[in-house]
């Protein structure tokens, strides 16, 4: 899942990989590919990640993780930071999700009762970024779909997220609702349909499989 | 002509922080995160603050320290994701938790540090982060007013300072750190070090002296400011 969304980052691009399951998408990108990376509590191009031995206490991404510079990085503040997101200058954003509607609604900050540690750039990163991909598992941790008519947790953003990678298969959000790309190699269409909780556009030949 | 001179002990800066007081802190995790005037703030004992912060470190670190001694009854945040102890705190009601998104936070900040009353966006629109909030309609879109943000006192850690409050910050320590040093009535910045005047270029400041009241030298790093083993 984590290798076939790395193929969404198109040579070029500035991106923004949430805190998770996104991050590890920067081990299936080539060492020479061209591409910013971009994490908001202030770097514009993200080396890889250090072990704590090879440190630098002043150089986190905003999950904090110890990472690195590459020729040409930048630093900024959070107010430069958070301009670039919100006026578009970022390409593609890859974030973690509680539920997906079938609109593109995305919730992924708070489930009341249990888990509210607050949005940080969360609202931000889906409602300004020019494109909005999500890494999820298809199911929770129960088995329920992730993947809904409509949300019920609180929101992050309306209509936001265009694609979604998981693991079971890759799944557009359009205009009719979620359609099938792409399935796991090993997973059935009749599998993917089991665990979507609204109706899947089904492609009319057979989808390709990753 | 010369500049004036604003060195001061880390206690004595300290010292005019007051009960009910507003705190404005920078840092965002470790990096930016004044450790050293956390410290005296809680050895000062200064109750019933508003602590503004991006987030509320880890626990036993930074501001988790001022929040487990019952200083803070209120934090503007923005994730306190890595701090299980605040979050405990703000269930359990004993301190009261205000969520702002990231990049408004640092826009109301930036407009407190302006001059202004505050900003418009849309961001949050049709969540519940805008429950409560005025809108108005700029060029036919409906956008939130966000008001401004200023503080009696902010607290901040650069990487090298000069005697005139001029500061230059290291890498991602930067964060809100320039941002709350325009944002407050009293500006305290302690620096790893204090080089003469005219050994910061001008070119390398990030912070003019102007935006800042006291400046202390930090001696050796305590361990807090070292790289987090996890």
């Amino acid at each position: 899942m984590v290798a076939r969304a790395a193929r969404e980052i198109a040579p070029g691009m500035v991106v923004n990989l949430g805190i998770g399951l996104p991050t590890k998408v920067v081990n299936y990108l080539p060492a020479d590919f061209p591409v910013c990376l971009h994490t908001e509590n202030g770097l514009s191009g993200i080396g890889p990640t250090l072990s704590a031995e090879e440190a630098d206490r002043n150089l986190i991404d905003a999950g904090g993780a110890y990472v690195s510079t590459v020729p040409g990085s930048a630093f900024f503040d959070s107010a430069t930071s958070f301009a670039m997101v919100r006026s578009g200058r970022l390409d593609l954003t890859m974030l973690g999700a509680f539920e997906v509607s079938a609109t593109g609604d995305l919730a992924n900050w708070k489930i009341p009762g249990k888990f509210s540690p607050g949005v940080g750039g969360g609202i931000e990163l889906a409602q300004k970024a020019r494109r909005v991909v999500v890494l999820t598992t298809h199911t929770d941790r129960a088995g329920n779909p992730k993947l809904k008519e409509t949300c019920a947790l609180p929101l992050t953003a309306r209509a936001c997220v265009s694609r979604i990678f998981t693991d079971m298969a890759v799944i557009d959000v359009t205009p009719q609702g979620f359609a099938l790309v792409e399935t796991l190699e090993g997973v059935s269409v009749a599998e993917v349909v089991e665990a979507t909780g609204a109706p899947l556009i089904l492609p009319e030949t057979p989808p390709a499989q990753f | 002509m010369k500049l004036p001179n604003k060195e001061t002990t880390i206690e004595a800066a300290i010292a005019q922080i007051k009960d009910g007081d507003t705190v404005m802190i920078g840092g965002f995790g470790v990096p930016g995160t004044p450790m050293t005037l956390i410290h005296a703030l809680l050895a000062h004992g200064a109750r019933d603050l508003t602590v503004v912060k991006n987030d509320a470190n880890e626990p036993g670190m930074g501001i988790d320290h001022l929040l487990q001694s019952g200083q803070v009854a209120r934090l503007i945040t923005t994730h306190l994701g890595l701090n299980t102890h605040a979050i405990e705190l703000m269930n359990s009601g004993k301190i009261a938790v205000e969520f702002n998104a990231q990049g408004i936070l640092a826009e109301r900040i930036r407009a407190g540090g302006s001059g202004l009353g505050g900003v418009l966006s849309d961001i949050g629109i049709g969540t519940e982060l805008a429950e409560g909030k005025q809108i108005v309609e700029v060029a036919g879109k409906p956008h939130l007013v966000e008001p401004a943000l200023r503080a009696n006192v902010a607290l901040i850690h650069a990487d090298r300072a000069d005697g005139f409050g001029n500061l230059a910050y290291r890498a991602t320590a930067q964060n809100f750190n320039p941002l709350m040093a325009m944002a407050a009535d009293c500006v305290i910045a302690e620096a790893e070090q204090i080089v003469p005047l005219g050994d910061l270029s001008a070119n390398d400041v990030h912070t003019t002296g102007v935006f800042v009241d006291h400046v202390a030298a930090l001696g050796t790093l305590s361990k807090e400011y070292a790289v987090v083993q996890r």
